[in-house]
């Protein structure tokens, strides 16, 4: 926890973003996690890639379940509406959100139980559903406010804190996502930031249901040796397939990358994300490939991470819908209300004289 | 001919239609009834059908009633057997003197029979045979034979039924001529063979009116689509699928971009009830209105979420369908069951806002209302209707609609008000009235943002464990639910004739059996004044009611008394002034029922007094 708040003294030479809001704007309360918390990293992560998007905080609507990772909305920007749901139940309120706005920005934070223990279903369903968000999973793979239980993404045969050993299969919300459907589809790791905030960047400008699962140590139940999601472990077991850089179309591209490096991949907004290859022959945009080389390399105890899957094509719920672009929680009587006129005509029709 | 004299009766008698389910049979029935209506001669429907799609009974009992009742009768004066499966409870159940129709093709032994019934026997199956080549045409059409047959029988002019069916099939002649020749043939076969009319008859009479022929659910829908509704989440389930079903088809026909065709509706089948509600609060809480359909187990599995938007105060509107519980009960059956698991409905002190229709007009208006409710409140507002009401067609007031009406919004704080410099805590009692302001995402850049929550919180919405900060919250939201007392529709009383100490409370699908039963008690001499409760938190006027009283009988369709319950925890009553008239086999309350059990009390009630005297 930090006890310190932070002076909010404005420096001329603070950087500024295109809107002229500073990286102040977009924090939020002070953390109340353990000091070395992983999710207070994706946090900064979050304010980091809202700042380099320019995006208005208030453009942003934040949802959470319950637990330590449904924590830390508050903690990252201040000026955006928050809701801390239910346990497990965020993807449904945050798509009831999204239907009832379209033009917001939505960006959803769960943990490993809340999204892979009581609230898989609508995790499922949300994806499948294809609402456009951005799903972040701060997977610690242990339960944190209830001090230590094992979550349903915790390998089996890794170890608790006390030696116990987790017998059961692991849930990879990873496959379970490309499977159901989401339209992008990355891993990152909490200790990684120059990864995580590209991912973050790329998923927030994707239009459909992109999931982000971030490997994020539980510094106070889930760092010790025989943990799969420990610092160590991670670090030593970290498989990166590739390195995103997330081009706004008012930017201009001033990386050069030798051929055959470089993958360009152009979102329905205009954003491009380029993709610098660590290995020659993966294709993030082969759903079914994605889910072989995840299961390859889950064999043989390595943590993928990188932008596994991204369909640039995709669409949103509101366009299966096909509602108006105008968001419907603007529309007022004289757009919804058909009328007395309308009302008579239909109780005509009831009639039967 | 039958042992006893036939019933001789004249717009008042019960037929009652004994099919199979899924052979078409429903919506020749529905025409029977439509016809009968069409005579300006008022009746009352309802529909009894299995949890199943295809194979087992289902009957469909018609009240004609020229004074207008609209309560369930009981008993049947005319029964139209065409089902072999129940056919000897289907005959077992006709009044001595009544009437049997059935298929006569297939010889059946006189023991199959009663003898105090006119037995009218024609053979349906074989008509259709010789008639058509189709099976399913067979099917289809013996069900328009027997009303065909019917319309001879009572003595209904067929003309209107032939009006009616061009009405039905409006642009599709081949299907017009096919049900009126089958009309004809069923008309003919009755002519020729049986003694037509029988003793039961439909005059023509103006008793219908201006009224309207329309089940609750599909009002539920209009009242939506009315109170300005844009989001629907749901998860199928009987007897309350229909009102999504109606909500699409009013959307698709009223809330059509009519420029480019783009819907200004969202609705969303769930994957179970937890994500309905769940949707409807994240609607809501961004704006929109929203509401969810459910029955009694829905209600359950919402539970959790009831609570949060109670106490983070997000609007919600659920219209419960209720249905015979506790758990899968009887599905397909009507009850008043729901009171309790909605009225206090989550962990914790949680208290909720329940409305009851009586018939569709008040779906629709109460329906419309709720969404007003809800945002004026911020908290989930319930709609309790019922199967009876909800899927059964009913005559009932037009709906109205005042144009110059604008949508509640409630304490919304706008992007200028922010500007002006207006304090903004979200849970902030600013009025006294314990409704805080709140504004909804997106309004400004940098003010009236805010953190919603289910954990304790401060009047500015920050996260809080202190005693003081959450014992201001619960006080504001007691206080808040104070307000909703005057907010809710407030009750309907009736008097009797005389002053009485004796008053009836009753609500929802009870209605007409209560007004009937009424006037079944006056013509007796036993006066009873009601109260018909129209919302929870109770207005005042409900209070006032039972004290004016000695003795309040409180009328309902369940097996505890959760009314009842509710107004002795509410008011803090005397429960021993409180009784209890329940009725909660799954069919819908009668008037003779009601007035029994009142007549028997009050009987009872009347000799007591009397004999102290004497005996002092």
């Amino acid at each position: 926890m930090t006890y310190l708040a932070k002076p909010r003294l404005f420096r001329p030479d603070t950087p500024k973003n295109a809107l002229g809001y500073t990286r102040r704007d977009y924090e939020g309360a002070i953390s109340t996690l353990c000091a070395g918390c992983g999710h207070d990293s994706i946090s900064a992560a979050v304010v980091q890639a809202c700042f380099d998007l320019d995006i208005e905080p208030h453009r942003v609507a934040k949802l959470s379940g319950i637990g330590c990772s449904s924590k830390t909305p508050d903690y990252f920007l201040g000026n955006s509406h928050g809701f801390n749901t239910t346990h497990g139940r965020m993807p449904s309120v945050l798509t009831g959100a999204a239907l009832a706005n379209r033009g917001l920005l939505y960006l959803g934070v769960s943990g490993d139980g809340d999204s892979a223990s009581i609230g898989i279903g609508q995790f499922a369903h949300a994806m499948r559903r294809g609402v456009n968000m951005t799903y972040l999973v701060e997977n610690n793979g242990v339960y944190g406010l209830t001090k230590g239980q094992f979550s349903a993404t915790a390998d089996k045969g890794s170890k608790n804190k006390r030696g116990l050993v987790n017998n059961d299969a692991p849930i990879d919300l990873v496959t379970l996502a490309l499977q159901l459907g989401a339209s992008y589809v990355a891993r990152g790791f909490s200790g990684d930031k120059t990864q995580l905030v590209p991912l973050i960047k790329g998923a927030m400008r994707h239009l459909g249901p992109a999931l982000i699962d971030v490997i994020s140590p539980c510094v106070t139940f889930n760092n010790h040796p025989g943990s799969t999601r420990s610092y160590d472990y991670v670090r030593e077991h970290n498989e990166t397939i590739n390195r995103l850089d997330v081009i706004l179309p008012k930017d201009r591209i001033t990386v050069s990358y030798a051929p055959g490096e470089l993958r360009r991949i152009v979102q329905h907004d205009g954003s491009v994300l380029c993709l610098r290859k660590l290995h020659a022959d993966y294709d993030p945009s082969d759903r079914v490939g994605a889910m072989n080389y995840l299961q390859e390399r889950h064999a043989l105890g390595e943590i993928v991470t990188g932008l596994i899957y991204v369909d640039a094509g995709a669409q949103d719920l509101h366009h299966y819908l096909n509602t108006v672009e105008t968001p419907l929680n603007a529309l007022g009587v004289a757009e919804l209300c058909p009328g007395a006129k309308t009302l008579e005509a239909i109780n005509e029709s009831l009639r039967h004289g | 001919m039958s042992t006893v004299p036939s019933l001789q009766k004249c717009n008042d008698f019960v037929i009652k239609f004994a099919n199979i389910n899924g052979t078409g049979s429903a919506s020749a029935n529905e025409l029977f009834a439509r016809a009968v209506i069409a005579m300006g001669v008022p009746v009352a429907p309802r529909n009894v059908f299995p949890s199943n799609i295809q194979g087992l009974p289902t009957w469909y009992e018609m009240r004609v009633s020229g004074e207008g009742w609209l309560g369930r009768r009981g008993g049947c004066d005319l029964m139209v057997a065409m089902n072999p499966q129940t056919w000897d409870r289907d005959v077992a159940e006709v009044t001595p003197g009544g009437y049997l129709l059935y298929d006569s093709t297939k010889r059946l032994p006189r023991s199959r029979f009663r003898d105090d019934l006119t037995v009218l026997g024609l053979p349906l199956t074989e008509i259709c045979l010789a008639e058509y080549g189709d099976p399913r045409q067979r099917q289809l059409m013996k069900n328009i034979l027997y009303v065909g047959a019917l319309t001879a029988l009572l003595d209904i002019d067929f003309a209107v039924v032939e009006r009616l069916i061009g009405k039905q099939f409006r642009g599709k002649e081949k299907l017009i001529a096919a049900n009126v020749q089958a009309l004809r043939l069923g008309h003919d076969a009755a002519r020729a063979a049986l003694p037509c009319p029988i003793g039961l008859t439909v005059r023509r009479s103006d008793g219908v009116g201006e009224r309207i022929f329309v089940n609750g659910n599909d009002a539920c829908a209009l009242g939506a689509i009315y109170g300005g509704a844009t989001v629907a989440a749901w998860y199928p389930i009987t007897p309350s699928t229909s009102v999504i079903e109606a909500f699409a088809s009013y959307c698709r026909k009223y809330r059509t971009d009519p420029n480019n065709g783009r819907a200004l509706y969202a609705i969303v089948q769930a994957e179970d009830e937890l994500a309905s509600i769940g949707m409807v609060i994240g609607a809501s809480w961004n704006g929109s209105r929203a509401f969810t359909a459910t029955s009694g187990p829905g209600i359950s599995l919402m539970q959790e979420f009831f609570g949060l938007a109670y106490f983070a105060e997000v609007p919600a509107v659920i219209f419960d369908v209720q249905r015979g519980g506790p758990s899968t009960g009887m599905p397909t059956r009507s009850q008043q069951s729901d009171l309790l698991s909605c009225a206090y409905a989550s962990h914790g002190d949680t208290k909720h806002v329940l409305l009851f229709p009586e018939d569709p007009y008040e779906c629709f208006t109460l329906g419309a209302q709720a969404f007003d409710l809800a945002e004026r409140l911020q908290t989930p507002v319930f709609v309790l209707s019922d199967l009876d009401i909800g899927m059964n067609e009913v005559l009932c007031r037009p709906f109205d609609w005042d144009d110059s009406r604008q949508y509640d919004r409630g304490k919304l704080m706008s992007a200028a008000d922010l500007n002006a410099g207006r304090n903004f805590g979200r849970y902030l009692d600013v009025d006294g009235d314990g409704i805080p302001f709140r504004t909804i995402p997106g309004t400004h850049p940098t003010k009236g943002a805010y953190f919603s929550r289910g954990t304790t919180r401060n009047a500015y919405a920050k996260y809080s464990e202190a005693g003081t900060d959450y014992v201001y919250n619960m006080e504001r939201l007691r206080r808040k639910f104070v307000t909703a007392r005057s907010l809710v529709p407030g009750p309907v009383r009736k008097n009797a004739r005389l002053p009485t100490r004796f008053g009836a409370i009753y609500y929802g699908s009870t209605s007409p059996a209560m007004a009937e039963a009424f006037a079944l008690l006056e013509a007796r001499g036993i006066h009873v004044d009601l109260l018909r409760v129209r919302g929870f938190p109770f207005a005042d006027e409900v209070m006032d009611f039972i004290v004016d009283h000695e003795l309040v009988f409180v009328v309902e369709q369940n097996e505890s008394g959760q009314l009842r319950t509710l107004l002795v925890n509410e008011g803090d009553l005397d429960p021993r002034r409180l009784v209890c008239v329940l009725h909660y086999d799954g069919t819908p309350i009668t008037a003779g029922f009601i007035a029994g059990r009142i007549a028997d009390i009050v009987t009872q009630n009347n000799v007591t007094p009397l004999r102290q005297p004497l005996a002092s």
